[in-house]
């Protein structure tokens, strides 16, 4: 995989009053993730080829990746496919880059989605629903102790979509 | 092709009037936003302008105020030249109850062609509207410098 014909999709940055160390931890364990991701766990082998996974609360398989660059804790680049049959042979593959810069005496949190091919603002509408409902949950929980409450219905564009590509979806 | 625009999303844990509040009183706006005021009567059709430390930096006029869910005005930038020279774009927030929380989405749209504005807010707004999130979760809003090569 050539991750040069890769093009970004979806930019989000945050600030977020915390240290690039505890950021990069909140990024890559389960025990932080469960607490902003609607509950999936960040299971990460942290080397260039390690896998990377994310699990349901109820342990099943929702993301499986793998690491493609890892420079903690400021680059984390790890192919981010949803398990759902069908998906990456329609869609192709999906790159999620996550970048940690010092600004003042907090950090600047910037997640950039990639694409190998353009998609419709339908199929990465799942996307903008979902990222910065998760980014913000992961600032609140590091600045105050405690996620949000984030209620949501699931993105109904997005699965319509991929129903209408004959993308099978639970 | 899709229109050069600026959408940012946000969850913050308050309510829509203090959400409110924070982006249309001056008093609030001077914490979170490198010491900025925002002045407006806030009528429908009244000027608005940003002051930082006494200098006005953009300038338009109130578009919709419909509190707390709907506010809007255009945006000219005065301060860089390159800037002053593009027509007046549009910000637009919408306030929406979620649960507990309040999503805030902010669209900045109708850019002239090329436009440095919208480089410069793309940069600008991700931070103004995290420190406005800390203010009202934490008490604290953040401690940041104007991000390199933004007019905001």
């Amino acid at each position: 995989m050539n991750i040069d014909n890769f093009k970004p999709a979806i930019v989000y940055s945050i600030y977020i009053a915390s240290t690039p160390e505890q950021v990069w931890e909140a990024l890559t364990s389960a025990e932080f993730s469960r607490k902003y991701f609607f509950g999936n766990a960040v299971e990460v082998d942290l080397r260039v080829g390690g896998a990377y996974v994310m699990r349901t609360p109820d342990g099943s398989l929702h993301i499986n990746g793998e690491v493609i660059e890892c420079d903690p804790p400021r680059k984390l680049t790890v192919t981010f496919n949803v398990n759902w049959p069908a998906l990456i042979e329609k869609l192709g593959a999906t790159l999620v880059t996550y970048e940690i810069e010092s600004a003042g005496d907090a950090i600047r949190l910037t997640m950039i989605e990639a694409h190998d091919r353009p998609l419709s603002d339908d199929i990465l509408s799942g996307g903008r629903q979902g990222w910065p409902a998760i980014l913000s949950s992961l600032k609140s929980l590091l600045e105050t102790g405690a996620p949000l409450v984030v209620k949501m219905a699931p993105p109904q564009r997005m699965l319509e979509a991929l129903k209408r590509m004959g993308i099978a979806t639970p | 092709m899709r229109k050069p625009e600026f959408v940012y999303v946000t969850y913050i844990e308050t309510t829509p009037a203090n959400l409110w509040d924070a982006l249309t009183s001056s008093a609030f706006t001077k914490l979170y936003w490198w010491n900025t005021e925002v002045k407006s009567d806030w009528k429908v059709g009244s000027p608005f302008a940003l002051v930082t430390n006494g200098t006005t930096t953009d300038v338009g006029e109130v578009l919709e105020f419909d509190r707390p869910r709907r506010l809007s005005y255009t945006f000219h930038h005065i301060l860089n030249e390159a800037a002053k020279k593009e027509r007046p774009s549009r910000v637009t927030f919408v306030l929406e109850p979620a649960g507990k929380l309040v999503k805030l989405t902010l669209t900045h749209e109708d850019f002239a062609e090329d436009s440095v504005v919208l480089s410069g807010i793309s940069s600008g707004w991700p931070a103004i509207l995290s420190s406005l999130k800390s203010l009202l979760e934490s008490g604290s809003a953040l401690e940041i410098p104007p991000p390199c090569g933004g007019i905001q």
